[in-house]
């Protein structure tokens, strides 16, 4: 009796496998979408998985260097021109023709999306003027000068005008003419709206349990090998873990460190790991006279003296994190952007740990006896944030400062940081752009709200130097003068010890071994990365 | 009757609108969702825009009172990371927590009802201590460790249960279950299993102090003398003395497995409101936390009246009006 029934458990589990398929994936996710509309919470997590669906004129491979999607080429006319030549046929899922009206479509609806909590203006805001002389040509005007143009379209998902009831659509950057009304978040939730020109097409989105896409036949980028792709968001990464181990699914993206070693020890999973654009780096409050957390230095500011933020970078030893904490799933840092992406310095190696010249460097800005500081840190965004906080804050004991870590959930942290509630935080940026623009406008740049300049940069670091040469970078459309120019600004705020960069995050993905993935530096898990080993 | 359920409802009301201003304030309190939800590329421009757009640009007191006015209209607000209303989102999880709040209950039910009566008629054996031990283990074992223990045993080693998720659903009455479905039943087993097995040894514990209490009473020895067979008295005249403080408790815990399941569901993955709640407070979704708190004041206002109502069908000498809550 036991026999027979283990023989028909052995059955049924042996039918389930086959129902399965061969050509089905199944993906695990660790951060879950929240729409199923493009156009509606630029986060990675949304942008990542809506690729499957939508298309974009330029897209980012691997190494997020621009590569043609829709548009098969584009070039700058003049200074404030562009001229994109669109890929001819092309077709939507909904079995209309892309052409160049769609993309004035998308760039009139983008504004227009309600209750987005973080909409995608920022990527087309340059842009005052749209028109197509032929179905596949697009003339694009800006302002000013924009070499940035390209990589913000890279993030722009293209709709069907047609599918959503729109006519020949005028563009206007208050009010398009002829574009219907809009189709609401909602609709494309539900799939009805969710038509692009992508490998996959949407069959059923369930929030918190799964997103289901089949594969788009008429897709013009070559066929997939999966018929079926199923995306599962299990945000805890021991049960993510667990699924990948049971079989529930075929690949997972973020292993923890901890599990690592089980994982690659198993023959029947693979690990592949890659450099990703995420630096997790230190930064100062140059602003309060008395900064919080900062006390023993008679009412200074320690971190407006260079010399202090010197012997801070050159107290920490970044290949100990690296090696013992970080299980050597990251690579030290010497800048804010990885070397093999547009506008590093290619040659930004880590800087050497130096407990003498450190100790030395602050008995010369007259902080012999040391002072004491607060570093603040999330505990739950970065991987591993706190532990390397707390090794942080042991490495600059080491040199006399007398360090004590505040570590809090992410929501608390970045509210606090943003308010300037620390002297010293830890902190990650990740370079969506693929560029050196990102990191330095960010957190580099004078905070200054007409030109969008130090949005993350809530201490106010200012250098006239490193502002100087990205302005001009920013106004340089020329592809190889431009990435000169951003590693210049880039070694001009390293050199000042502006931020103190630890190591680059390395993203990992665990799958069956009967799998290639090939590791991205946005950290997307894409399907399209994802093929049979051969 | 009447009275008591107006009564009931009245407290009820003042209950929730108490809650609900507290949880507000304390969401508030905790941080600006537009920190998390906004894209660090944003610019200063664009995060002012997301700002308004999510309506947290106005004072607080402005705020509160849009949301006590919407509220009063049955309008819970909208979801800033979803952007859709906060109830719809809640609602269309429940079925999910409702399921597997449920199947859990049939188990502990099952497994904690007769184990505990053993365990009550005789107390020194063998098995009536074995089933108190097991007990206090099935008590004392934290959630989330339980959890993981049972998808390392049933999903990673032995392979013939999934380690979470919710399996297929069929629709009924416009929601999605997954009872009746073979593969929605291997899905739910684990973390119903993991829910139940705490209320089993609260049941079991329970059921087996109530009937050793019992045994010993007129009625019990009146039925012996009368010449009933024992499988009579206790499957029925014990049984029916003992459910009676035993369903207050299962219907409370039953409220409590529907609103706090959220260690299991984030264990599983399973696409509860739990989970739901717990990604909320991630992400300071306050219109999502503060709904949510509504519908299980709610839920629990509801439940109560159920077990009152039971209460008096199984005692007949319990009066709704005379029951002072």
């Amino acid at each position: 009796m036991r026999g027979a029934r283990s023989v028909a458990v052995a059955a049924l589990a042996a039918l389930w496998a086959a129902a399965a398929g061969a050509q089905e994936l199944r993906i695990g996710l660790s951060a879950e979408p929240s729409s199923m509309d493009p156009h509606f919470h630029n986060l990675t997590p949304n942008n990542s998985l809506l690729k499957h669906i939508y298309d974009r004129l330029i897209e980012q491979d691997e190494n997020q260097r621009l590569k043609p999607a829709l548009a098969l080429s584009w070039k700058a006319v003049d200074d404030a021109t562009w001229e994109f030549k669109l890929r001819p046929g092309v077709k939507f899922t909904d079995g209309s023709d892309f052409t160049a009206n769609d993309v004035i479509y998308t760039f009139c609806r983008v504004p227009k999306v309600e209750n987005s909590p973080s909409s995608f203006v920022i990527n087309v805001r340059a842009v005052i003027g749209v028109s197509a002389p032929d179905p596949h040509t697009l003339i694009l005007k800006t302002a000013q000068p924009h070499p940035l143009l390209p990589t913000e379209l890279s993030n722009v998902a293209i709709l069907s005008a047609k599918a959503n009831g729109a006519g020949q659509v005028v563009f206007d950057r208050k009010e398009c003419q002829n574009a219907g009304s809009f189709p609401k978040t909602e609709a494309f939730n539900s799939g009805q709206a969710a038509i692009g020109t992508g490998p996959y097409k949407l069959v059923r989105f369930t929030k918190g349990d799964r997103i289901i896409f089949e594969r788009n036949d008429a897709y013009w980028g070559g066929k997939q090998p999966w018929e079926r792709v199923v995306f599962r968001p299990i945000t805890s990464a021991g049960p993510r873990v667990a699924a990948l181990l049971s079989g529930d699914v075929d690949l997972i993206e973020n292993v923890p460190i901890q599990d690592l070693p089980r994982i690659k020890s198993n023959p029947a999973f693979k690990v592949v790991q890659g450099l990703s654009n995420r630096i997790v780096y230190l930064h100062f409050d140059y602003i309060d006279d008395q900064p919080p957390g900062v006390e023993g230095t008679n009412g200074k500011n320690p971190f407006r003296d260079k010399r202090v933020r010197e012997a801070i970078s050159k107290a920490i030893d970044r290949e100990a994190i690296v090696s013992r904490i970080m299980g050597g799933v990251a690579m030290a840092a010497g800048e804010m952007l990885p070397p093999t992406m547009f506008g590093a310095n290619k040659d930004a190696t880590a800087p050497k740990v130096d407990i003498e010249g450190a100790k030395k460097l602050l008995a010369e800005a007259g902080y012999a006896n040391g002072f004491s500081l607060v570093l603040g840190t999330p505990n739950d965004r970065y991987v591993n944030d706190a532990m390397i906080a707390q090794a942080v804050a042991q490495m600059l004991t080491r040199v006399g400062l007398k360090v004590s870590v505040d570590a809090m959930t992410s929501s608390q942290f970045f509210a606090r940081r943003n308010k300037r509630d620390f002297g010293l935080w830890l902190a990650g940026w990740g370079a969506d752009s693929g560029d050196m623009s990102s990191p330095l406008k960010a957190l580099l740049a004078t905070p200054n709200r007409d030109k969008g300049m130090g949005t993350t940069n809530p201490g106010g670091y200012s250098n006239p130097k490193v502002d100087a040469l990205l302005e001009q970078a920013l106004a340089t459309v020329d592809d190889e003068k431009r990435a000169a120019l951003f590693a210049q600004a880039s070694k001009a705020a390293m050199e000042d010890y502006g931020a103190v960069p630890l190591h680059f995050e390395m993203t990992t993905w665990a799958f069956k071994k009967d799998l290639t993935y090939t590791p991205r530096t946005d950290q997307n898990t894409l399907a399209m990365a994802v093929k049979p080993a051969p | 009757m009447l009275a008591f359920l107006f009564r009931r409802i009245g407290q009820s009301v003042l209950v929730m609108a108490a809650m609900a201003t507290l949880v507000f304030l304390g969401v508030y309190a905790l941080g600006n969702p537009i920190d998390i939800l906004v894209s660090p590329e944003a610019d200063q421009i664009e995060r002012e825009q997301a700002i308004a757009r999510l309506g947290l640009d106005r004072p607080l007191w402005v705020q509160f009172l849009v949301f006590v006015k919407s509220a009063l209209a049955g309008d819970l607000g909208r979801s800033f990371v979803h952007g859709l209303p906060a109830i719809d989102l809640i609602l269309s999880r429940m079925p999910a927590t409702l399921e597997l709040a449920f199947v859990a209950l049939v188990i502990a039910i099952a497994l904690g009802l007769p184990l505990g009566m053993i365990a009550g008629l005789s107390p020194r054996s063998l098995v009536g201590r074995g089933i108190m031990a097991g007990s206090i283990l099935g008590f004392s074992l934290p959630n989330f460790w339980l959890g993981l223990m049972l998808i390392l045993a049933f999903a990673v080693e032995l392979k013939v249960l999934p380690a979470g998720g919710r399996g297929q659903t069929r629709e009924l009455l416009g929601l999605q279950w997954s009872f009746f479905t073979a593969d929605g039943l291997r899905h739910l087993l684990l973390p119903a299993l993991t829910l139940a097995i705490y209320k089993a040894s609260l049941v079991a514990r329970l059921a087996s102090a109530a009937t050793r209490e019992t045994l010993v009473q007129d009625f019990v020895r009146f039925a012996r003398a009368k010449g009933l067979t024992p499988a009579r008295i206790v499957g029925v005249h014990v049984l029916k003395t003992i459910l009676i403080p035993l369903v207050t408790v299962i219907g409370l815990e039953f409220g409590s497995m529907i609103a706090f399941a959220v260690v299991t569901e984030t264990v599983f993955a399973w696409p509860g409101m739990g989970k739901l709640l717990i990604d909320s407070i991630y992400r300071l979704d306050r219109p999502v936390i503060v709904a949510y708190l509504i519908v299980i004041v709610a839920t629990f206002v509801v439940i109560n009246l159920v077990v009152d109502v039971v209460y008096s069908l199984l005692d007949p000498r319990i009066r709704l009006s005379e029951r002072k809550t």
